[in-house]
This record gives C-alpha cells, structure tokens and sequence, in this order.
C-alpha cells in the first residue's frame, strides 16, 4: 500500500524533471542575460541545494519509517543547523549587493538613464539625456549600466524584466530605482508584475539589447517621429485604454516631465525627504558611475 | 455558570483544582478584549505616526489646536473616571442609591466630553478642515473620533446598566458588568492620555 | 451621501448580460430553494430552528461552521475552475472566455473566499467541536459569543455570495491593494463587498479568538496542567493568541479605506498626503499572522493523528509547544517578506529575510517530530493518516519555496509570479486544508455517531493529493519562466503546456471533491453499519474520546481529572476510564438563544445596506443590533438545568451500549461496570 503511495511520488517528481528539462531556454529564470539576473540565479539554486539537504530525507524518513511496525522506542533528534548559517550568508551579502538602488560598476562608465512612468494600461519610457520618449518599448546598448527611475501615474505597478533581474514597484507620488545591464544581445520581455485593473494583463513591453551603433540608430530614428510628447499629449496618453497599447515614439518631450507627474501627487517631492526616505543613495566605494538625478 | 462535579475516580488527589467563578471568566474574557481594542488603538496611532505631517499644503496641529480646549475635554474625562471610582467602591458596598447618583454623574462628565469633542469636529470641518482635507487630518479626525465613539459606547452602556440597577438591583451579573465597564472606561481614560500627548501636545509644540 | 432612498440600489446591478454569474446564481438559488423546499415537506423547521439555529452548544456550532465551510470550498474551487480553463485557453492571442473585469473578481474572490470564508470556518468548527471536550470541559468560555461568531461569519459569506448576483465583487485582489482598492480605481461596489465581508466576518474572529483563549486558560479540568493539553488545545492556544493580536489591526486597515471610499478621506490614496505604503503594511502585519492562524491548527491535527495512529506518544511533546510558540511570536516579524520589491533598502529587507528563515526551524523541529512519533510505532494507515503522510513531504517542498522566497534577491525576480502561487498553495493545500479534512476524518465520529466508508476517503485522498501536484508543480516551472500571477491572456505561447497541466490537475481535483461528497452520502446512509458505540472509534488518546459518540449536551456528566498526557489512553491502561461514577447531580448547561441569529441578520443588511449606500437602513440594522445586544444583557434566565435523573438515564443508556459493544468487540481491557442500583 505504501510502495503505491511511494511511486506515485517518484513519477510525478519524474514528470517534473522531464518537464523541466523539455524547454530549458525558455525558463528564464534559469536563463539571465545580465549579471544581475545571475547573481539572482546563483542565489535560487544555492537555495534549493541547500533546501533539498533538509527535504530528500524529510521524503526518505517518511516513507521508509511508515513501512516500520514495531513497538515504541524514543531515539534523539538531530537538527542540521549547520545548513542555516549557509543560508544567511548567501542571504547576507547577495541582497546588499544586488539591492536594486544601488548603481552597477561597469567597465563602460556611461550609464543610459531611463524614466519609467507607469500609466493605465502602458509604460511610458522617458530619455531624459536623448530627449526622447517612447511607449512599451526600451531599446539601449548591450553592456551599458542602466539607471531607472521609476514612478507612476496611476496605481502600484511593479516594473520586471526577468531575463535581466530584480523587480522594484513604481507608486504615485514616488520615486523608486532600479540598475541592470545586459551582457549580451538580445530581446527580452519585461511586464507589470503587480496587478493595476482591468488592463494589467496587457502591460507588457519589449526590452532590446543593442550594439552602439544601433542604439544611436534607434534614437535617430524616433527623433524623427512627429509625435511630441508635450503636456496635452502626455495627458491624453495618461487615459486608460483597453488592449496592449502600441509601440509609440515621441521626437521631443516636455522638460522635466517626470518631476512635473511627481509633483502632481507630492507638492513637496524634493524638498524635504523624510528619514524613511529612500530619496538619496550614495553609490558604493570606487564606482566610476555617476549619479544622475 | 457552570457547576462543577469534580470526579472522585481513581486516585485521590491533594490539590483539586477549582473552576474559577463566573465573575472570574468574565473579566477575564473582557480584559483579552480590552487588549485587542489596544492594538486597535495602538494601529491608529501608529497611522498617525506616520501620516501625521502629511499636511499637503493645509494646516498643522500647530494652526489647529487649542490646548485649553483640551484640557477641558481631558478634566472631564478624568473626572469621570475618578466617579466611576466611587461607583466601584458604593458597589462594593452594596449602596444602590449612591451607585445611581455615582453612575448619573460620570454619565454627565462623559457626556461632556463627548459634545466637546462634537463641537470640535464640527468647528474644524465648518472651516474647511475637514478629515479630507490631507492625511494628516484624517488620521486625526480617526484617532481621535475612534476613541470619542467608544466613550459614546461606554455612555450608551452605563445609561443601560443604570436601567439594570435601577430595575434589578446589585446582582451578581449586574456588578459583574459593572466591573466590566469600569475598565472599559479607564481603559479609554488611558488613551485618552496617549492622544493628549501624541496629537495636541506634540502637535502644538512641533 | 444622504441623498437618494434607494441608495445605489438598481436594477442594472442584476448582471443580466454576463451567462457565466447568471448561470451561476441561478442554479445556487434553484438549490436553495429546493433545500429550503425539502425542510419544508419534512416539516423540519422547529426543529432546525430549535435544536440547531438558536444552539449555544459548542458542538453543533462547529458542525455549523464546517457545513459553512465545505458550501464556501465548492464556491472557491468553481472559481479555481474557471481560472485553470481560462489560462488553459487563452494563450497566445485567444482571449479565452472571460473578460479582464470579471477574471479580476474571479480570483479575488478565490483568494478572499478560500483564507475567510472557507479555511478560517473549517478550523474554527473543529475546534469548536474538539477543544472544550479534549480539556475536559462542557462547552466553552463565552457559548453566546460563541453563537454570535457563528452567525456574524455566515452573514458576511452570504455578502460575498450576493455579489454574484448582485453588483459585482472586488476586482483589487483578495489584498486589495490601495491606491486600487480606493474609489478613483474601484468606482463600483466590488471592494465595498469586500471590505464589509471581511470585516464582519474579523469581528466575529477575533471574538472567538477572545472566546477560545478565555476557555483554554480558565476551563480546563482538575489536573490539566498547561504541560499535559493535547496538542490541538496548545495549536488552538497559539493560534487565538495569533487572532487577538493581529484581527484587530485589520479592522483598523479595512476602517481606514472604507473612510477613504465613503468620507473621502486621505489615508491611502495617491493625493494629499495619502500613502498607499502604509496600507500594504497595515494589510501584511495582519496577514502574515494570518497564515499562521490558518496553518497552526493543522499542525496540532497532525500531531494527534500521527500520535493516535502510530500507537505512540508524540515525541518531543515540550519541543512542540516550544515550537508553536516560537512560530506564534516570529510571525509578527516578517511581514515585510511579502514587499521586499517595494524599495527598502537592503538593512531592512535582510532583518524580515532572516527572520523569515528563522521561522523554518521550529517548523523543521515539528516535522522531525512527526517522523520520530512513527518510527518504531505501529501505524494504521487510516484516511486521516494518509492525509498526514501526503502533509509532511508535500509541505516540507512548500515550506523550501518560502525560504527560497524569504532571499531578498532571489524575491526580486519571483515575487507575484505563478512560483509565489505555488509556494503559498503548496503550503495551504497540503498544509491547512489536508489537516482540516484529516481533522474532519478523524473527529467525525465523535461529531455525528458514525465513522465515514474509508474506501470513499482513500479514493478522494488520490485524487487530492495526484491533482495537487498536477496542478502546482507546473506553476512553479512557470515562475522560472517568468510568468506573473493574475494573467486573464498571456502572449507567451511557451507557458501553454504547463498550465495545461495544470488545468488537468484541478480537474482530477474536482474528481476527489465529488468522491467526498459520494462518502458523506454513502456513510449517511449506510450509517447503521458504520456506527461508533463506544465513543472511542480510533483507541484514541485524549479526552474527547471518554464521551459518547455524538456527546450528550453536557460532554462529561463528572468533569474527569487528569494525571499525564494522553490523558484519556492513560486512563485506559489504568483500568479506570469507564468507571461510573456513584452519582450523578444536576448540571446546569446554556439554554438556547435566537438573539445571535438575529444579530447576523441584522449584520447582513447592515453590510448590505452600506455597500449600496442605503444608509438609513444601515442605520436601522445597527440600532436593531444594539437592541438585541441590550435585550440579551437584560435576560437573566439563560441557563437550563439537567437534573441528576435525566443525567444518569443518559449515562445508563451509554452504558448499555459500552457494554453490547465490547462483547461485540470483544473489548477485554475496559470492564464496563454494572449500573449502581436505583435507590
């Protein structure tokens, strides 16, 4: 009866394996374009190493001690403490390194700085060095720190590009930051993870990692657009729409554009951070990036 | 409320536990939610703490309140408690009559403070300086108008224990909620202490 | 706001033009109807009304509750169908056929009927039904409140179930996040139900968590040391300690954004000064304790179960306790886990990461324990002991996920994806709800007077427990692949097979519902077969296993007095648990009450009324409230007494039955003594 239950279990954990092994690639997770993505991979399977320490003979005790039927007898326990300590360590320095307000020290000093406006149901990118700005599409050169910063004109949004790394949520009112790189070129998906209404589904975008040359491209190229993004046309783009709302580009923005949406929602954004506030970061030791506002 | 037959089987044993009384049970029961209520309380003062300079643009403790004012509302909670006091002691005691006068007279010094803490509310929203004007307000207005709606529950309580008093006498389930409500009301004496400081006291000198 | 009589109420709020809820509310009318019709014909009503709606005894009262919670996991888990089918389909550019809007009150309402209305019910019905008996006592604390709990839960789930056919539910998740959950983003009346079925049914919570603990600490028999409670009683004490401490702070979360939503006031929204921060962690600092609300209790099941039917004492009984108490308090320092991404600096997200980890030790402590009770015991492989054996391996996998989650970093890139939903199902599922159907397995006896048909029981096990894996391993592969929570149609045609998967798996789930529901019928009706005369079905350990099988009104006609742990099974290997005592006296027990019938209706329309803006109803239902409560407090007469013949003829009948079942048994240990003679 128990050697059921015991196979039962051994082909189900069988399918998963096979499973998991059926579409590598595809698991993204397992598949990071970017140090900080692995940094994050590297902390997930030291995890469930260091897990499955505890579990395979939680599983092995289980089924072998319900085959037993003999007569009580006590024997003392033993508690793998050691594996704790590993955990915290691991723990300890992966998250003050990969804290995602903290700016990457690259070999390439020239950070790409992009403003990310969360609206219902799209994101809008700002380029606050090019003057440019577009919707549900980033486009920026492979190897190059990025530096967002993140804020929202409507409800908590989270900001996710998983083959790149962390999430960080972008809130009305406030600023929050976030630093990737991409080693490598590519295109990645990136979406809202944080559920914001009816459209939330539909606030996905395309995140392409490209060579200088066709960064420069790009930017020329919107640079052409007739579309502005000025006050009026911000203001219509910050209507809901239903359905994914298609890439747009704009040529010119209105200055200071990010700051006027978060003074919208706090008059004294800037002026007086509070001790809570995460407003000012200074980067670490030695970094030759520098911090743009 | 229960009898208890405690059973004589098996060994004999020196100790035999007995139930508490009822009286016991209840007050005890009545003290687990009084501290619950302190985390209520303790949740909105914590919101306060938080939300309590967020004046977006309109006014500050400082602009609003009125330390006189509250002293007032604070001498006639006080005051109250002291004469729930004497109620608990004439309880004791056994005094119907001085229980009804004791019980009348806090019922009064309550009510006091309670159309002190109207008028406030009303004068601050008259103004404009209502709970939606900024955060801060509403935590206010809530912190505050929380703790003035559980002494309004406690005024509506001792108006009915009066009725029982009146009408039954010092029973035992009668003195048994009247303990009750006695903590209930120092309970809210104490609180109020705490928003005395916090809210106006702190709010003016900031 | 003091406008209109009619408040917001319409027509238009009948959602006449969407099939799926009218279907839906049709068909939960027609079996109403036709459920109140079957009362009807039998001529059942006085004695529905009598023996069950206006009881104060605590044993009928958890039957209530459970029969609550097993209508409220048939609601949830058609909400769960509907969201395995809609993802199974909607891949790659279909739409499937659901709509974002309704999909969005589909899962919040999975998830807010699921912890609320169906986990919080079923642990409080067995507790209901198993604590005062296994301490000792006749009923519990406070058996008014205790009633009043009961009818306050039910008018709040009978909000939510209106929702369906009236108006629309939250669409803001079952956390209803601000500034989503204020009225800029939710004009409608979804949060409002939302907010008055939660907090009605938290009020009713936290009374019974006052109720519970006044009991465990004040009632127990002569002899029960704190050190010698079962297991479950010390799981229950944790667990209300949890209620007390955490159920108010919610009351508060959920007062402060019903005055945002009616006052317009400024506590979370995005303008003046509001901040939406504060909201998700008042939310958290409640709902972190509130899983381990849902999840200790099932731990104290466990540990009776496996000790029951290991034939041994549980191993490590002080490292238990221990256990429980360490989870109790670290759970009020990790809520943070649940926003690590909301921008924290690193200081503060390691403090709640750490301390999350920590909570994996007594939990580790427990599960080492468990296996230690079967080594070298002797094991009946009983349905509550499968649902036990399924428990420990499933939710040590859970319980892993959670550490991985409690990783900052490792957060940043699975935090609200479909691995976050597998964690918390893979410790909700094999966790809470296995011990609640193991814990109605095993106490079903004592409940109704007869065991349920095993085979129906293994078979509903199967498919439980094959579905679960089916249904959530794939979800995990799916967070690697970058797949978020809450996806009404997703453009990634790579996650189609695994949620295939999983769609099957909540099928073969359904199958083992079904399979329960033909258990109960079948043990219903073959219930003369399967009748439990001792009392003592399993040769159990604890207490509540001395009374009569269902209990006579007054559980113990002589409070017994305890020596050990295990306080029953040592009374049993000394010979003396059936000894009779030499006389009986009048017991006085509480007699029945309508007043907290009439409260929870009052509270229905009160809620009722303030989602729809009719608020001198509102008005009205509290004042009746606050009569209700006045008129009550102005009854003297509440209590009825047994007298001591009624008693002994209970006792005599019982012994009886004790007697013709052991020569059938041929139960040699216990002598059952002849009756003491008439004087």
């Amino acid at each position: 009866m128990k050697t059921k239950k015991y196979f039962v279990f051994i082909a189900l954990l069988a399918l998963g394996a096979v499973t998991l092994l059926g579409g590598c690639s595809t698991i993204v997770l397992f598949d990071p374009k970017g140090p900080i993505g692995e940094s994050e991979r590297f902390v997930i399977i030291a995890a469930s190493v260091l897990m499955a320490i505890v579990v395979i003979p939680v599983f092995i005790m289980n089924f072998w001690f319900a085959r037993q039927y003999r007569a009580s007898n006590t024997k003392s326990t033993y508690m793998p403490k050691w594996s704790h300590s590993v955990k915290i360590d691991l723990a300890w320095t992966r998250t003050h390194a990969l804290d995602p307000y903290k700016p990457i020290s690259a070999a390439n000093p020239d950070p790409v700085n992009i403003q990310v406006v969360a609206l219902n149901w799209k994101w809008l990118f700002i380029y606050p060095d090019q003057n440019i700005a577009t919707v549900n599409q980033i486009t920026f050169p492979v190897k190059a720190p990025l530096s967002f910063k993140l804020t929202s004109d409507t409800v908590m949004t989270s900001f996710f590009i998983p083959q790149l790394g962390s999430q960080i949520y972008a809130m009305a009112g406030r600023r929050s930051r976030l630093h990737l790189l991409a080693d490598q070129p590519g295109t990645y998906f990136g979406h809202n993870q944080q559920l914001s209404g009816r459209g939330y589904a539909d606030m996905y975008f395309q995140a392409h990692a490209v060579s200088r040359e066709e960064f420069q491209a790009w930017v020329e190229k919107i640079r052409q657009s007739p579309e502005k993004l000025d006050l009026d046309r911000y203001k219509k783009l910050a209507q809901p729409n239903d359905g994914y709302f298609p890439v747009t580009y704009f040529s010119s923005v209105k200055p200071d554009l990010f700051e006027y949406i978060l003074h919208q929602y706090d008059p004294t954004w800037g002026k007086n951070p509070g001790p809570l506030s995460r407003r000012s970061v200074s980067p670490p030791a030695g970094t030759a990036v520098a911090e743009g506002n | 409320m229960m009898t208890t037959e405690v059973s004589t089987i098996g060994i004999a044993h020196d100790e035999v536990v007995e139930h508490p009384s009822t009286i016991e049970v209840q007050t005890f029961g009545f003290w687990i939610y009084l501290m619950s209520d302190l985390i209520i309380f303790a949740t909105l003062f914590a919101t306060f703490g938080v939300l309590g300079r967020n004046y977006a643009g309109g006014p500050t403790g400082k602009d609003l309140f009125d330390l006189t004012y509250t002293l007032g509302e604070t001498m006639f909670l006080l005051v109250s408690s002291a004469a729930f006091g004497l109620v608990m002691l004439a309880v004791r005691d056994g005094r119907k009559k001085l229980v009804l006068m004791g019980l009348a007279v806090t019922f009064l010094l309550g009510l006091g403070f309670v159309l002190m803490e109207i008028n406030e509310f009303y004068g601050l929203v008259a103004e404009g300086n209502g709970p939606d004007r900024s955060a801060f307000l509403s935590s206010f207005f809530t912190l505050v108008g929380t703790h003035g709606t559980h002494v309004t529950f406690g005024l509506i309580w001792m108006g009915t224990m009066m009725a029982q008093v009146a009408i039954k006498g010092l029973t035992s389930p009668v003195q048994s909620r009247l303990m009750r409500l006695s903590m209930f009301w120092h309970f809210l004496d104490i609180v109020w202490i705490g928003i005395f400081t916090i809210v106006y006291l702190m709010g003016v000198m900031s | 706001m003091f406008g209109n009589i009619f408040g917001k109420l319409s027509l238009s709020a009948i959602p006449f033009d969407n099939p799926l809820p009218l279907y839906a509310v049709s068909g939960a009318l027609i079996l109403a109807l036709f459920i109140l019709g079957l009362i009807t014909y039998y001529r059942k009503w006085t004695y529905l009304y009598k023996e069950w709606l206006t009881s104060l005894d605590h044993k009928k009262i958890g039957i209530m509750y459970i029969i609550l919670a097993m209508v409220m996991l048939l609601r949830g888990f058609s909400d769960a169908i509907l969201m395995r089918g809609q993802q199974a389909v909607a891949s790659g550019g279909s739409l499937g056929y659901l709509a974002p809007d309704h999909f969005n009150q589909i899962f919040s309402a999975h998830g807010s009927i699921m912890i609320i209305f169906m986990a919080m019910p079923f642990l409080v019905g067995l507790m209901n039904i198993a604590v005062p008996q296994q301490i000792g006592a006749r009923d519990v604390a406070f058996p008014f409140m205790n009633s009043l709990s009961l009818w306050l839960t039910t008018a709040a789930a009978l909000l939510v179930m209106v929702s369906l056919g009236y108006g629309e539910f939250s669409k803001a998740g079952w956390s209803g996040y601000a500034p989503l959950s204020e009225k800029t983003y939710s004009p409608g009346v979804g949060v409002d139900y939302w907010i008055w079925g939660f907090q009605i049914a938290g009020i009713a919570t936290t009374m019974t968590g006052i109720n519970f603990l006044v009991t465990i600490l004040k009632m127990r028999a002569p002899g029960m040391k704190l050190m010698r409670l079962p297991l479950f009683v010390w799981a229950t004490f944790f667990t209300m300690v949890l209620v007390v401490w955490a159920f108010p702070v919610l009351t508060v979360t959920l007062a402060m954004l019903t005055l945002d939503r009616y006052l317009g006031m400024h506590f979370f929204t995005n303008t003046h000064g509001g901040n939406m921060m504060m909201y998700v962690n008042l939310f958290w600092t409640w709902g972190h304790p509130e899983v381990y609300i849902l999840i200790l209790p099932a731990f104290g099941i466990f540990s009776e179960i496996t000790a029951t039917f290991s034939g041994k004492r549980l191993f490590g009984y002080t490292s238990m306790v221990f256990a429980l108490g360490v989870i109790t308090l670290l759970s009020f320092s990790v809520w943070m886990h649940h926003f690590f991404t909301m921008g924290a600096s690193p200081k503060v997200n390691l403090f709640f990461g750490i301390a999350t980890m920590m909570i994996a030790i007594p939990t580790g402590v427990k599960t080492f324990n468990w296996l230690f009770t079967m080594y070298r015991g002797r094991i009946r492989f009983t349905t509550p002991m499968y649902w036990t054996l399924a428990f420990i391996v499933t939710f040590a996998v859970g319980g892993s996920s959670g550490v991985m989650l409690s990783i900052p970093p490792a957060d940043f890139v699975l935090h609200n994806s479909l691995f976050l939903i597998a964690h918390f199902h893979n410790v909700l599922i094999p966790g809470a709800l296995f011990g609640f159907f193991a814990g109605f397995y095993y106490w079903f006896p004592k409940a109704a007077g007869f065991r349920l048909k095993e085979s129906w029981g293994k078979r509903a096990f199967w498919c439980w427990t094959i579905g679960f894996y089916l249904a959530f391993m794939p979800l995990y592969v799916l967070g690697f692949m970058g797949m978020p929570r809450r996806l009404v149609t997703y453009p990634n045609p790579a996650w189609y097979p695994y949620l295939l998967v999983a769609a099957f798996g909540t099928a073969v789930i359904a199958l083992g519902i079904a399979f329960m529901g033909i258990q109960l019928f079948v043990s219903i009706k073959e219930r003369r077969a399967l009748n439990d005369p001792t009392g003592d079905p399993w040769d159990g350990r604890t207490l509540e296993w001395l009374t009569s099988s269902p209990p006579a009104e007054y559980n113990f006609p002589k409070t017994p007095v305890v020596d050990d742990i295990d306080a029953f099974m040592e009374m049993k290997e000394r010979g003396v648990a059936y000894e009779r005592p030499d006389q009986y006296t009048d017991i006085e027990m509480p007699k029945n009450a309508p007043h907290g019938l009439i409260i929870g209706g009052l509270a229905f329309v009160f809620g009722f009324a303030m989602i729809w803006y009719v608020f001198w109803l509102a008005i009205l239902a509290a004042l009746g409230i606050l009569f209700t409560v006045i008129a009550r407090s102005m009854d003297d007469d509440i209590h009825h007494v047994i007298p001591a013949a009624e008693v002994k003829r209970i006792e005599d009948e019982r012994y009886r039955q004790l007697a013709s079942a052991s020569e059938r048994l041929h139960v040699s240990e216990q002598a059952i003594p002849e009756p003491v003679p008439e004087t």
